[in-house]
């Protein structure tokens, strides 16, 4: 690397990724505001929306109270209206007391107005355990938001990619969940995973909805992940390159659209597959994946496996919680199990 | 503010509207589902909510609205819709399941959006509550002229929604009029059964805004409340909760033999049917004349006519286009 590179790199969490994309298209698109509890002077309990009061105000970075039915719902009828609201649910396990708006309003208003509405939310909302909240601030629900349609659903594993996809999000048309990671995102009270501070440009940029990456290049393995379960891949790509073994790891980034096409095109070279997903087990994420391989009949070189959370509430107590979440260990022990089954 | 002549003759002229059409929308339900009665057959599947009874809800705040006003409403939403101006072609179609309905038949009766005149509704109790605060906010925040109205049923008042919504117009001061249209029963269970109070207008009191009581289900009487109320919200002053003593002479659905309800309710709620009340009002305070009357009775009716004729004349969405429309 260069002097010239060096000076070029500008890391940043995916905190501030994001907050810099809602700022950027605030900045040019006076349609765009913040709506949620604690986005504004606070700037975020997740730090994503820092510094967006200070320089746009009360007007258009808007505490609500903690009313998420009340709020959701007024996001989908200001973006009926013609406006673009940016809006969070603090934790994705909140969807609860507010999921009608968002499932019932916000994903099907469009079709039953047969195009002629345009819902152009973007709900923004935290995912993830591993700091031992419990079961009902740890969740992901990935496979939840993304099973009924209407919604797109996008959820980064690092700053780069989070803040293409807040611009691609807020510059889209549809409702998008916008999932971020609390373990990625920068924040220190909640640990913070390196490898998801990374370079990201200062001028504006998208991320394509709908387009997975190919993080790590391998021949023998497709690790597909997302969020966590990318860094995961990663690391477990790394242990296992140390046994001969070549992972190639697949960053999904998007679940609706889903790019199903890398992810095949990737197992039809390696012909073994191995999911990882922090989400529940089962109905999910995983078994989403694996299926979309097999109905299309890639030839394969070992059953499938997946890396999941079991079907269990999360518990609280880190010996039970860490025990339960997916690793780059069980990764290496799922591989394990393809080339020697038990 | 007392209606005009003009006005008066307005809410009559679409009440006989939604009355007719409502009448028409009967009759033809039941082509097909007999002698078993099933839901899902004949021109018009589905379930089926008629607003007959209700009309003065609809004429009596809409009077006072334009295009760009937003109005949401409910499961039961024809009364409504045709006092906000849908375009009444389109949504006889979208409820007779047609390619040319306003979605082209992927909503039905319960989803009708007619984004030209800032109608829609939802099957959702108390749902529609949410998205007409967010559209005063959006009027608000662009400087844009326009009010919200968010219609919703008595029974909608027991909602988180109602309760959170409220709350939120009133901290944030916003152009929107919650309508409660009373007709005393959630499909089986009366007002008094499931409501800690008797009336809906004092929980405004709660949320920091004008609460209004309005009996005897009286366009008239309406049309001043909800003009004040309105006009509060235009000029910037904030929300405002009306609640409004209605009947529903129809069952809650179409199939509803309405054993629940008390002997002699039907007929009592008949005696005081509000389109002939609002008729003989006209005529003793405004010289109605019966050849006024006999030119809106043939108007109004070949309206219904002609938008049911082009509904049923209207073709079938090819299967597959269930596909489309889900992203724009």
């Amino acid at each position: 690397m260069t002097v010239a590179t060096i000076k070029k790199e500008r890391k940043l969490t995916i905190a501030r990724a994001m907050a810099e994309a809602i700022a950027q298209e605030m900045r040019t698109d006076e349609r765009v505001f913040v709506m949620g509890e604690d986005v504004g002077p606070l700037g975020g309990v997740f730090g994503n929306t820092r510094g967006l009061f200070d320089e746009f105000g009360a007007e258009r970075v808007r505490d609500t109270p903690i009313s998420e039915t009340a709020f959701m719902g007024a996001a989908v009828g200001a973006a009926s209206d013609g406006m673009r609201p940016v809006v969070e649910l603090m934790f994705v396990d909140f969807f609860g007391v507010c999921f009608d708006a968002i499932y019932n309003l916000m994903a099907k208003n469009t079709y039953f107005a047969g195009g002629e509405v345009q819902v152009p939310v973007v709900l923004m909302t935290s995912t993830g355990g591993g700091y031992s909240d419990a079961g009902q601030h740890s969740q992901c629900l990935h496979g939840t938001f993304a099973h009924l349609p209407g919604m797109k659903v996008v959820a980064p594993s690092n700053a780069y990619d989070a803040k293409g996809l807040m611009t691609a999000a807020i510059r889209d048309n549809n409702p998008v969940i916008f999932m971020f990671h609390k373990a990625l995102q920068g924040m220190g009270w909640l640990g913070t995973e390196k490898d998801a501070i990374v370079h990201v440009p200062e001028e504006s940029y998208e991320v394509p909805i709908g387009k997975a990456a190919v993080v790590r290049e391998g021949s023998d393995l497709t690790i597909v992940g997302l969020t966590s379960g990318v860094h995961h891949g990663l690391k477990a790509a790394r242990e296992l390159e140390k046994q001969g073994v070549s992972a190639e790891v697949i960053d999904l980034r998007s679940l609706v659209p889903l790019d199903r096409e890398t992810v095949i095109e990737s197992v039809r070279k390696t012909g073994r597959l191995i999911v990882v997903d922090e989400d529940y087990q089962s109905y999910g994420v995983t078994g989403e994946i694996i299926c979309s391989v097999v109905e299309r009949n890639i030839p394969l070189k070992a059953a499938p496996q997946r890396v999941a959370f079991p079907d269990i509430p999360i518990p609280f107590t880190p010996p039970m919680e860490q025990w339960a979440l997916p690793n780059a260990d069980k990764i290496i022990a799922a591989f394990n199990q393809m080339e020697n089954p038990s | 503010m007392k209606p005009s002549r003009e006005q008066k003759v307005w809410m009559y002229e679409h009440m006989l509207t939604s009355r007719y059409f409502e009448e028409c929308i009967e009759k033809i339900y039941m082509e097909g589902k007999s002698p078993a009665f099933n839901m899902a057959k004949g021109p018009i599947p589905g379930e089926m909510h008629l607003s007959n009874g209700q009309e003065p809800c609809a004429v009596g705040v809409c009077a006072h609205l334009k295009p760009e006003d937003i109005v949401t409403s409910t499961h039961r939403p024809h009364h409504v819709a045709i006092a906000k101006g849908v375009d009444l072609d389109r949504m006889t179609a979208e409820i007779f399941g047609k390619k040319s309905g306003l979605s082209g038949g992927r909503g039905g009766h319960m989803h009708i959006f007619d984004p030209a005149v800032n109608f829609s509704c939802s099957g959702i109790i108390a749902q529609g509550m949410g998205p007409a605060v967010g559209a005063a906010l959006s009027r608000k925040l662009q400087g844009l002229e326009g009010v919200a109205v968010a219609y919703i049923g008595e029974g909608a008042a027991n909602q988180g929604a109602f309760h959170e919504t409220l709350n939120l117009a009133a901290v944030w001061k916003l152009p929107v009029i919650f309508v409660i249209e009373d007709n005393a029963w959630g499909i089986s269970v009366s007002k008094q059964t499931s409501t800690a109070i008797e009336r809906n207008d004092r929980r405004a009191a709660a949320y920091n805004m004008p609460g209004h009581y309005i009996p005897g289900n009286n366009p008239l009487s309406i049309f001043e409340v909800a003009g004040e109320a309105i006009n509060r919200a235009r000029l910037g002053e904030g929300p405002s909760l009306i609640e409004i003593e209605t009947a529903r002479l129809a069952g809650h659905f179409m199939g509803d033999a309405e054993g629940y309800r008390p002997e002699g309710e039907k007929e009592a709620l008949f005696q005081r049917d509000p389109i002939p009340a609002m008729k003989q009002h006209l005529e003793e305070a405004e010289s109605w004349s019966d050849a006024e009357e006999a030119a809106l009775q043939s108007s109004t009716q070949a309206r219904v006519d002609a938008a049911i004729r082009f509904a049923r004349e209207s073709a079938y969405p090819a299967p597959e286009e269930a596909m489309e429309k889900v992203f724009v």
